[in-house]
């Protein structure tokens, strides 16, 4: 059996966007930035990407600018927002502790270029509380950055209430919608929402390309110069072949937005279930608040490589937050700010499903991952100190 | 692929894998924190490593590296298994990634301790 499991990482193209993208670039070649009549039908399919866009989270097309991922987008808008802050002299920004390192890393280097960093904490259940973002605003605020759902473990946060705070107080709000956009419902109105960063190859579209909402009225600046595309926002002759296909995953996406969340529901919740039965293993993030598809797992002493390894020789492809895994010796920042202990985080899985996968696929999964992980707890030095007491459980 | 095809052999078939009961000599190295501990046993008679085997907590190299370690020291004098370098461990396992040659390190390490505990078990 063959089962992909690590939708968050990315996700497979759906044939309908193929055959869209593979339509426009066999019929749409123009620049639409030029002025003759094969520019212009560039141009107008642009338009048409751009309104369905839009349409998929209640902004108006002009709020749009087009980028080449969700990390372009991240980068912008932080950038952006501090750039404009500073200019009233406002130099602190918000955000939490365990944002993707789109977000982090640009706010390491604000910091460095004199930007005061608040890193909001995100509690065991992986959610970020409103009321600690109104606490952490100063007069000098410029902005708050938090994730719509967090990349590894999940979970959803009260981005509406965050929102309506930061609305209320007059600073500018980010959310990093990366893993959320085309899996769960978003009205960047109705959640007072100023910036939104998304990136099309997470649900079903294709890589190199995603978008960043900008309300009317909050000022962007551009990070790419050298062209007039995006109303001067993003130069660079725009991907259309790739908009398209975003536009086109974004459609099946809100047709299916329902149908496909309460299927993927039913499967993660039989998967939760099922790894349950694994004795000193623990469900990551928040039970019920997280992304329909999204299980992650501890699993004490054991090392998440190795798991994934066997995993993948036994067809099961996931991922996990181990430091082997990561590139660097700490494990995952995530699975850190939810208060795991170092050696508990090295254990991790996370299994991200889609509406492919089946239960039968959750029922083979459960079996092999408790037979692979009793397989690597018996050769665990780790694992034989817990046993004999010589190390204390922690979950 | 990450890793050689012999790391990905001796991390899913694992040489003298297991504890050791009744082990001359015990090395145990790394840590949980870091993510990796290897335990190495040793048996000895006449200066010689008649047996050897390992528990690993760690990545796929670290796995591999115990066992291409407890390979290549079984059945050699104590003095031949204390020049075993990280770099020979790595070698024989057609190379590993530069992040993960600490598994190497550890390997080596691992030999030693063992051995350590063995001579001063064994010191009157």
């Amino acid at each position: 059996m063959q089962i992909y499991a690590d939708n968050a990482a990315t996700t497979k193209i759906a044939k309908p966007v193929i055959d869209a993208m593979a339509a426009c670039m066999e019929e749409v070649y123009g620049n639409p930035s030029s002025l003759h009549s094969e520019g212009q039908r560039a141009a107008e399919v642009l338009a048409g990407a751009r309104e369905i866009t839009a349409r998929s989270l209640g902004a108006e097309p002009k709020e749009i600018i087009f980028t080449s991922g969700g990390s372009e987008a991240d980068n912008q808008a932080i950038r952006s927002a501090a750039l404009w802050g500073k200019k009233q002299g406002k130099i602190h920004l918000i955000s939490t502790a365990f944002e993707h390192h789109a977000v982090l890393h640009t706010l390491e280097q604000l910091e460095r270029e004199g930007f005061t960093v608040t890193l909001l904490p995100v509690y065991e259940d992986g959610i970020v509380r409103a009321e600690d973002v109104r606490r952490a605003l100063r007069e000098d605020t410029a902005l708050v950055s938090v994730m719509f759902a967090n990349n590894e473990i999940g979970t959803l946060q009260p981005i509406k209430e965050i929102g309506a705070v930061c609305r209320e107080a007059g600073v500018i709000f980010h959310t990093d919608a990366v893993q959320a956009a085309g899996h769960v419902k978003i009205d960047v109105r109705e959640m007072n929402i100023d910036m939104l960063s998304l990136s099309a190859h997470k649900f079903y579209g294709p890589k190199g390309v995603g978008a960043l909402y900008v309300r009317k009225g909050i000022p962007l600046f551009s990070l790419i110069e050298g062209g007039a595309q995006e109303r001067g926002k993003r130069a660079g002759t725009e991907n259309v072949p790739g908009i398209v296909g975003m536009a086109k995953a974004l459609s099946l996406a809100a047709e299916k937005l329902e149908e496909n969340g309460a299927y993927e529901v039913k499967l993660r919740d039989a998967l939760i279930e099922g790894l349950s039965g694994i004795s000193h293993a623990r469900l990551n993030g928040d039970r019920e608040r997280r992304l329909p598809g999204n299980v992650n797992f501890c699993f004490e002493g054991i090392e998440g490589e190795s798991l994934l390894l066997l995993l993948d020789a036994k067809g099961i492809e996931a991922s996990s937050g181990s430091a082997c895994t990561s590139g660097s010796l700490d494990p995952s920042h995530v699975l850190l700010a939810i208060g795991l202990p170092h050696e508990v985080a090295h254990g991790s899985l996370r299994l991200t499903l889609s509406p492919e996968n089946t239960m039968e696929e959750v029922e083979y999964m459960v079996k092999e991952i408790t037979g692979v992980v009793e397989y690597l707890r018996g050769m665990s030095p780790v694992w034989e100190d817990l046993e004999k007491g010589a190390r204390k459980h922690v979950i | 692929m990450l890793y050689s095809e012999k790391v990905m052999d001796h991390f899913q078939n694992p040489r003298n894998l297991g504890k050791m009961e009744d082990a001359d000599g015990i090395g145990e190295v790394g840590n949980a924190k870091c993510g990796d501990i290897m335990k190495m046993y040793i048996k000895v008679e006449n200066d010689i490593i008649t047996d050897v085997s390992f528990n690993t907590f760690g990545c796929g190299s670290a796995i591999a590296s115990s066992s291409m370690a407890t390979e290549m020291i079984k059945g050699k004098p104590i003095s031949e298994a204390l020049e075993l370098t990280n770099k020979a461990v790595a070698e024989a396992l057609d190379g590993l990634p530069a992040h993960k040659m600490h598994c190497s390190v550890l390997a080596e390490e691992a030999v030693r301790t063992a051995v350590k505990d063995y001579y001063e078990k064994n010191t009157l």
